[in-house]
């Protein structure tokens, strides 16, 4: 295993070439080459969508996209730190949007210029279909929309990659907001539960609970009684 | 039994359903129905018209993919527009072979397309495969006392090659409407450009050409205008309550795609209708009813 | 500050030319193209003076409002004598601009409820032909 453990990788970054340990992914790699992440890095776990980098292999005439936090770095990739290039969001009130078909549009309507290219979706690091789900929203399929881009995580690089200028991940996240604000059907048991919160079921014991002190409260938590998951 | 390749296009899934609802409806009667490919984009509704631009085909070519992916190597749509620009761009690239590479090379991530996929309008079909008699025998109210003005546009017939009849003396919706024992209209303005996108930022122009085109149908005694391109449909329909505030006197023409109007006849489920022909068309009753 | 003004390029007649794949040195002015063109009202110039301008390389040409007003119907197209698609060259001349980061119409101005009433079929096909 020592011999694995002691092997290394090139990584060009600006034009200038280092060794790093093999095994790190594509932050990790920077950061041990002495380039610090103030920006485009957060949760480093794939979740917060603010390392997306973009490298080259060697021979490869392909761009290549991806987290920098999940990515692992192999040896000969070319890779940058991608500046922060925020994309603007239009403004509205999800209360008062009147969620008909076309409300996509009205809010981002360079949707209307997708050509179809792909590009979008090539360069997710989620593996979402971006293309088609702009694609949805110009049909004004808003459920479907939100459906395809459930595990965008607003990285961004389809936006930067777009030659429509399209910004892909604002739109969906609307899409998003007015399924859940206005299309998603309403669970049967959260009605319910806000009924019985509004009839006041709840108000005794919720007094009872906010009259304890610290060490009755933890009591109580040890004792409580857990439903059947 | 034989089935068709069918693209609807977004206008179809949107502002235009009771297109769709129409088209579906009809074509299921008249035994080659219309099945939906399963992924689709926007084909552009409108076809590029520069010599070096690939980009704006790519819209089109994926969706011969799709095509040739289902294993057809027919593409029938019903709106003017996208038959227009799919049939275009076929034209662009079928048999070119240096786009067609550079057009493959470009979308590495699908399988080639091939350059076989034809592209046909629903009218088309319904001439040259169905047959106008076989459309007369479906007939279960006959239209008879009812004058409709066919509107072609220009996506149906123009260019020369792209057209699915002569651009200077169509037929095809006038043979329509005989079929269905309606009469049909003859107007100066069936073929003449409704002023399509240029309602996005020249309105003041659609409103003008609805008043020429409908005005101009009205005289020739027409009842209703039957179109084939929710573009046309929406600019002829929507801008008659502007010309109503300019015109008083103005008298509204009902709009309604030529689907609509075989599914009137043929008792099918017809989709939205345009109010003023409700009453005329009410559920069940043909216009006239006729001897049919 | 963004340009606002056309760029005047070198080879710019031929660009036209080369863009739109059109000869038009062979149109010999019959006007048939204009007579048909349903929206000359609106226009500065008739479709047959836009392709004079052309082959007179006058400047002009390039200002002219027809080539935006021009709603690709192509009636002109299928009238010419002479083969010219006249639709080709003003969609050429529209791109000349659009290639120059010049849009004719401006889709961050777009408020929702203007949007609201207009399809997409619309508005698809007038931000391919107005911007780039
Ligand atoms: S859809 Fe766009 S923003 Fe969302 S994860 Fe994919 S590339 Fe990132
Ligand atoms: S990159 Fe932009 S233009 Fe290309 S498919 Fe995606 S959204 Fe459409
Ligand atoms: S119709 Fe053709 S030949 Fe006649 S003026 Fe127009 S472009 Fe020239
Ligand atoms: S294509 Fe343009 S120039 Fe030609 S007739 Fe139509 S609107 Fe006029
Ligand atoms: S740092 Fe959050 S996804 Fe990479």
């Amino acid at each position: 295993m020592s011999e694995q453990e002691n092997a290394t990788i090139r990584i060009h970054i600006m034009g200038k070439t280092y060794r790093v340990p093999a095994g790190l992914t594509i932050m990790d790699a920077m950061e041990y080459s002495g380039y610090r992440f103030i920006r485009g890095a957060g949760c480093r776990s794939g979740f917060c969508g603010a390392c997306s980098t973009i490298y080259r292999r060697e021979e490869d005439y392909r761009l290549q996209f991806a987290l920098a936090c999940q990515e692992m770095a192999e040896d000969g990739m070319y890779l940058v730190q991608l500046p922060f290039t925020p994309a603007p969001r239009s403004q509205y009130d999800l209360e008062k949007i009147d969620p008909t078909e076309n409300v996509l549009l009205q809010y981002y309507p360079e949707i209307a210029r997708c050509v179809s290219c792909n590009t979008c979706t090539k360069a997710c690091p989620q593996d979402i279909e971006v293309m088609d789900y702009v694609q949805a929203a110009l049909r004004g399929d808003i459920a479907r929309t939100a459906a395809l881009s459930f595990d965008c995580i607003q990285c961004g690089l389809c936006t930067m990659r777009c030659p429509a200028d399209i910004k892909h991940y604002h739109m969906a996240q609307m899409a998003r907001r007015i399924y859940g604000r206005y299309l998603s059907p309403v669970p049967e048991h959260l009605e319910e539960q806000l009924r019985e919160i509004e009839e006041g079921v709840c108000d005794s014991e919720l007094d009872k609970l906010v009259a304890m002190n610290e060490e009755e409260l933890v009591l109580a938590y040890a004792a409580r009684i857990r439903e059947e998951e | 039994m034989d089935r068709l390749t069918y693209f609807p296009g977004c206008s179809l899934k949107d502002e235009a359903k009771e297109f769709e609802i129409s088209a579906m409806a009809v074509m299921k009667v008249l035994e080659l129905p219309l099945v939906e490919i399963e992924r689709w984009n926007c084909c552009g509704t409108v076809f590029s018209l520069t010599e070096d631009d690939l980009m704006h085909q790519l819209a089109s070519i994926r969706n011969f993919i799709r095509v040739q992916e289902a294993g057809s190597d027919e593409i029938v749509t019903s709106c003017a527009m996208c038959y227009n620009t799919l049939k275009r761009s076929s034209l662009f690239v079928n048999h070119a072979e240096e786009r067609l590479e550079k057009i493959n090379a470009f979308m590495d991530e699908e399988v080639a397309y091939e350059g076989k996929v034809e592209v046909r309008h629903l009218l088309e079909i319904i001439r040259d495969r169905i047959g106008w008699e076989k459309v007369e025998e479906a007939m279960i109210y006959p239209l008879e006392g009812l004058s409709v003005a066919p509107y072609y546009g220009c996506m149906l017939l123009r260019p020369r090659q792209v057209g699915i009849d002569d651009p200077d003396n169509p037929t095809i919706m006038r043979d329509l409407i005989d079929a269905l024992w309606a009469t049909p209209v003859e107007y100066a303005f069936q073929a003449e450009c409704c002023g399509s996108y240029q309602v996005v930022d020249h309105r003041e122009l659609i409103v003008e050409r609805t008043h020429r085109i409908l005005s101009s149908a009205r005289r020739a005694g027409a009842d209703v205008v039957v179109t084939s391109c929710p573009l046309c449909q929406y600019n002829l329909r929507e801008t008659q309550s502007e010309l109503k505030e300019k015109i008083p006197t103005y008298e509204e023409m009902p709009v309604m795609y030529f689907t609509q109007l075989m599914a009137v006849a043929l008792d099918v489920d017809s989709g939205e209708l345009p109010g003023p022909l409700l009453a005329r068309f009410s559920v069940g009753e043909g216009v006239g009813k006729g001897e049919g | 500050m963004a340009r606002k003004e056309l760029e005047i390029i070198e080879g710019l007649w031929e660009k036209v030319e080369e863009l739109s794949g059109q000869n038009i040195f062979a149109c010999y002015q019959c006007g048939m193209c204009s007579a048909g063109c349903p929206f000359t009202d609106e226009m500065d110039m008739l479709p047959n003076q836009v392709i004079r301008g052309l082959q007179l390389r006058d400047w002009n040409t390039m200002d002219c409002s027809a080539m935006w007003i021009c709603a690709s119907c192509f009636s002109c197209q299928v009238r010419c004598p002479k083969g010219v698609d006249l639709a080709k060259l003003m969609e050429a001349m529209r791109q000349i601009y659009l290639r120059q980061q010049l849009d004719h119409v401006s889709i961050d101005d777009m408020t929702p409820e203007q949007i609201s009433k207009l399809p997409q079929i619309a508005l698809v096909a007038n931000f391919r032909k107005k911007t780039g």
